[in-house]
């Protein structure tokens, strides 16, 4: 069998794992190796060919592949780090012993002193969400309708409706339309859109597209191929009220009815998770229950910007490279945050007291339920750590803010983030 | 004759939703926005609204069928499927680099269309 070594072995090279490949490296890593399933790297970003990426982290606005552009730039600069392609990793050890195959060495065992499991996340599926009626051909996820559409050159209907408001829906719709589909309707269960403001007017209202908020489809409807779907409107407990059904007609349905964090390694391994992110539980320096396992991007919870994984993906890489050299503590006293009243998920769910100080205290949450004029509250023990007014919070746009390095030395053995009124 | 328009800002979170009054094709009033910023965004959304493109276009000889592309200035937001017609015509050939014109002065409209990644030949 084909046996490999690297310090830093980092699973999925999208752009988590290609932002912890470069900083691993640049933080002394001696061997990086990223193992990655698909026939390039770049991840999810290389089928978002649409505008509106990088905005935070290069100050400029890119589409997908220019911000995958970017990073893969960087990382062919850099002769430490290894890409595998068309490489599926099979298990990973608690030793750090990772299996993989791939057509090149077919089965390898890959020694590894520090893991990054950076796996991004998966589409739910008509199955998770149970749509009753036939059968037929033509029900797509919007995320793999997105990759025939921009990469492979096929058209998966001329008739589409959308159930999901999540942003890659609405970017489907208007992709659709700029490709000469006709999209009929987006539905949505919920009483609010999931997506950005953006996406609902340049992909929906440019369009003319109509958005059907606290809908659903009760009804697939076609024997090969999808005929039309029956929709209708849901109570305040998602239950669709008899009377208010209609049809409309379609060869294509998508689904853009949210994300999971793709984690069957990370469950197999028997790191400790989060129900609510369906993540693993990261300290702020992206390290995982298990010491020298670390986690970055939307595997550990999905994220609304790539910048925001970019930078999750610099962290757990700089971090492993430091544990692969033997210098990070493992051990030591850690705050818990958790996530209270109008606060879904907040991430990392630990703090290490006694690691770097120079490791920002950045929480990343998302709200409940979308809220006006709230103040969010960081606080542990008596003692507040930050509070600040929201003049909106979405469950769609993630809430972002850093605990003051003044205030470290307050923080006892919970945190408690919640909004208030 | 008197129109209300209602808009709604993308500028920030915030997503105000405000009235511009148009008077004969031209803005003369806007409400309900909190800031200049959407106040200016919402005139220019009434006036002259403009979008940027992304889409492909077929490629030969690559490692992929398509190859994706970008306008390299925001174009009016009415000619806009216009533009994606026009690609549609529109085949090159591998190699390809980022930023290379794919089809340049678009339908007149003096933006170019450029490619948004590389694309390797394969052989």
């Amino acid at each position: 069998m084909y046996e490999h070594k690297a310090e830093v072995v980092i699973i999925g090279g999208g752009p988590a794992g290609l932002a912890a490949a470069v900083s691993a490296c640049d933080n002394g890593a001696d061997g990086v190796l990223v193992l990655e399933r698909d026939r390039e790297a770049g991840g999810i970003l290389q089928q978002c060919i649409h505008n509106g990426f990088g905005l935070h982290h290069f100050k400029q606005e890119l589409t997908g592949p220019g911000y995958a552009g970017r990073y893969l730039q960087q990382v062919k600069e850099r002769p430490n780090i290894n890409v595998m392609l068309n490489t599926m990793v099979l298990s990973v050890a608690e030793d750090k012993t990772i299996m993989a195959v791939n057509p090149q060495y077919g089965v390898m065992r890959i020694a590894a002193k520090a893991v990054i499991f950076t796996m991004g996340c998966r589409e739910r599926t008509r199955g998770a969400i149970r749509i009753p009626g036939t059968r037929p051909a033509g029900v797509f996820t919007a995320g793999a309708a997105q990759r025939m559409v921009n990469m492979e050159g096929y058209l998966p209907g001329k008739k589409l409706v959308i159930l999901g408001s999540g942003d890659i829906g609405l970017i489907m719709a208007r992709r659709m339309m700029l490709e000469g589909a006709e999209v009929q309707a987006a539905l949505e269960i919920m009483p609010y859109c999931n997506g950005l403001t953006r996406n609902v007017v340049q992909c929906l209202e440019d369009y003319g597209i109509p958005l059907y908020l606290s809908h659903t489809i009760v009804a697939i409807h076609g024997k090969d191929r999808v005929s039309g779907v029956t929709c209708a409107r849901v109570d305040e407990k998602m239950q669709p009220i008899a009377g208010t059904e209609f049809d409309l007609e379609c060869d294509c349905l998508l689904l853009s009815v949210g994300l999971i964090p793709e984690n069957e390694l990370s469950r197999e391994l028997g790191l400790t998770m989060d129900p609510l992110t369906a993540g693993p539980v990261v300290d702020q320096l992206r390290q995982t229950s298990l010491p020298g396992f670390f986690a970055a991007g939307n595997v550990v919870h999905v994220h609304d910007l790539v910048d925001f994984v970019s930078e999750e993906g610099e962290i757990a890489g700089k971090y492993a490279a430091r544990y692969a050299a033997g210098v990070l503590p493992t051990d030591g006293p850690v705050a818990l945050v958790k996530a209270t009243d109008g606060i879904r998920t907040a991430v990392p769910q630990v703090i290490r007291l006694n690691a770097d100080d120079t490791a920002t205290l950045r929480l990343y949450m998302r709200a409940s339920k979308p809220e006006r004029q709230v103040t969010l509250v960081i606080s542990s023990g008596d003692q507040t750590l930050l509070e600040r007014k929201l003049p909106v919070a979405k469950p769609g746009e993630m809430i972002v803010a850093e605990i003051p390095a003044d205030k470290r030395g307050a923080i006892k053995d919970s945190i408690t983030v919640v909004l208030k009124h | 004759m008197e129109e209300k328009r209602r808009i709604s800002c993308i500028v920030c979170p915030v997503s105000c939703v405000g009235e511009v009054t148009v008077v004969e094709g031209k803005a003369t009033g806007v409400s309900g926005f909190t800031c200049p910023r959407g106040q200016a965004y919402a005139m220019e959304e009434v006036t002259a609204p403009k979008r940027t493109l992304t889409s492909t276009v077929r490629i030969d000889g690559g490692e992929l069928p398509l190859l994706p592309v970008v306008s390299q200035h925001p174009l009016p937001k009415d000619r806009i499927i216009e533009c994606a017609r026009c690609l549609a015509t529109v085949r090159v050939a591998a190699p390809i680099q980022e930023g290379e014109v794919i089809c340049a002065d678009i339908l007149g409209l003096k933006v170019n269309i450029v490619a948004s990644r590389n694309m390797e030949a394969v052989h």
